[in-house]
């Protein structure tokens, strides 16, 4: 994994200093620096808390690798193994990825006339045996992290207690909902300003 | 006190995507008032955001707010060139239509309208979806923060060149692709960690 002051966006977009994107960016500081700051702060935070450095990388390995964008899913996965993720666990979230995969957004509207919209979808429960390798704590987190990937509106509070019954705090959940959350936005900012610079 | 999952009191939910201003409950216990420390309040940028639920529970992990809602400013009100924030807004606003953030989507339907005067488009984007006929720029901006929203994302160069097509410069661009990316974070976060309300009828 490179630094944490080397910018992931840059990195992975492949912007090179004086580019017509660099140029782009620049016009937007704040957004760029700010980032970057998010990033250090899920996965670098001055304070980790009580959620450890491969926890975060399992977290967001699971969730990058269930967009299917390459580059990001090889950069977090490259993050958990310099955490010291054992090669078990790591064999195990790349098992929970290839059994999670799915299309989204889905899900359901309160009873109402949104209901023609709703769309039907699976709630992942990660199967037993990977369950088994990646400990209660890190299949709770999998299962609530493939929620918010791919049908967050079916978020309930009972998809909470899952987590706080596993031994996650109410810190830890919001930390861990921010870790998906930044990541959704850091993914497509990603793709999209790849897709910007393939189009000149 | 081991923590627990808070217990809305009862509320009306919202069963439509509306401009009208709604309330959001947490499901999770925010910080207290009176126990946000200097740290937190830099971490809420906006002395106001302590009054808010949603910040003060966000402000259980300072340093991820704080970055946060400097990137979430800068994406939206820096008024540099680039795409106007009435777009800006539809771009959130689409994003939370299918994603099908209630909540998110009325807060920035709101701003398209106020900023663009086009409230009967706003309107019918909330009232038949991302496929509403909004005239071809405002569409071309819709089907870009859809096709950035889908997971997997199918957002491609033929999305660029139609954006292109409307008029937009690559500055522009890139203000739809973050304006959209972000909501898919906003969206996620306001959709899990509680929930809407309709305000009480007077």
């Amino acid at each position: 994994m490179s630094g944490t002051d080397t910018d992931v966006i840059d990195t992975l977009v492949g912007i090179k200093p004086g580019s017509a994107l660099d140029a782009i960016r620049n016009r937007r500081p704040d957004a760029r620096t700010q980032a970057q700051a998010s990033y250090r702060a899920l996965f670098a935070p001055e304070s980790a808390g009580s959620i450890t450095a491969t926890e975060r990388f399992a977290v967001a390995a699971f969730v990058s690798g269930l967009h299917g964008e390459t580059e990001t899913a090889s950069f977090y996965a490259a993050g958990l193994a310099a955490s010291g993720a054992s090669p078990e666990l790591r064999r195990a979230i790349d098992a929970a990825i290839a059994a999670a995969k799915g299309r989204g957004p889905y899900g359901s509207y309160p009873a109402g006339p949104l209901s023609r919209e709703d769309a039907p979808g699976p709630t992942h429960c990660v199967a037993a045996e990977t369950r088994h390798e990646l400990g209660s704590r890190l299949a709770a987190a999998f299962d609530h992290m493939h929620l918010l990937v791919f049908h967050p509106r079916d978020a309930a509070p009972a998809t909470l207690q899952g987590l706080l019954d596993a031994g996650w705090s109410t810190t830890d959940i919001v930390t861990l909902s921010q870790i998906a959350a930044f990541l959704s936005f850091q993914i497509r900012v990603i793709a999209g300003l790849r897709a910007l610079a393939g189009a000149a | 006190m081991p923590d627990a999952i808070l217990e809305p009191p009862p509320h009306t939910v919202p069963a439509v995507f509306t401009r009208a201003l709604l309330d959001w409950l947490p499901w999770l216990e925010p910080l207290a008032v009176d126990a946000l420390t200097e740290r937190h309040m830099t971490a809420l940028v906006d002395a106001a955001r302590a009054k808010s639920d949603y910040f003060r529970l966000l402000a259980r992990d300072p340093e991820a707010l704080r970055a946060r809602t400097l990137t979430d400013k800068d994406i939206f009100y820096n008024a540099d060139a680039g795409l106007p924030r009435a777009e800006r807004e539809l771009a959130a606003a689409a994003t939370s239509r299918f994603n099908g953030c209630i909540y998110c989507a009325s807060v920035h339907s709101r701003f398209s309208a106020t900023y663009s005067k086009r409230e009967a488009d706003v309107q019918r984007l909330l009232d038949e979806g991302v496929n509403a006929n909004l005239g071809e720029r405002w569409n071309a901006i819709v089907a870009a923060a859809v096709a950035l929203s889908t997971t997997p994302i199918t957002f491609g160069s033929q999305h660029v060149e139609r954006l292109r097509g409307a008029a937009l410069d690559d500055l522009a661009i890139a203000d739809v692709i973050h304006a959209a990316a972000f909501f898919n974070w906003a969206n996620r976060l306001m959709l899990s960690l509680g929930e809407p309300a309709a305000p009480a009828q007077p």
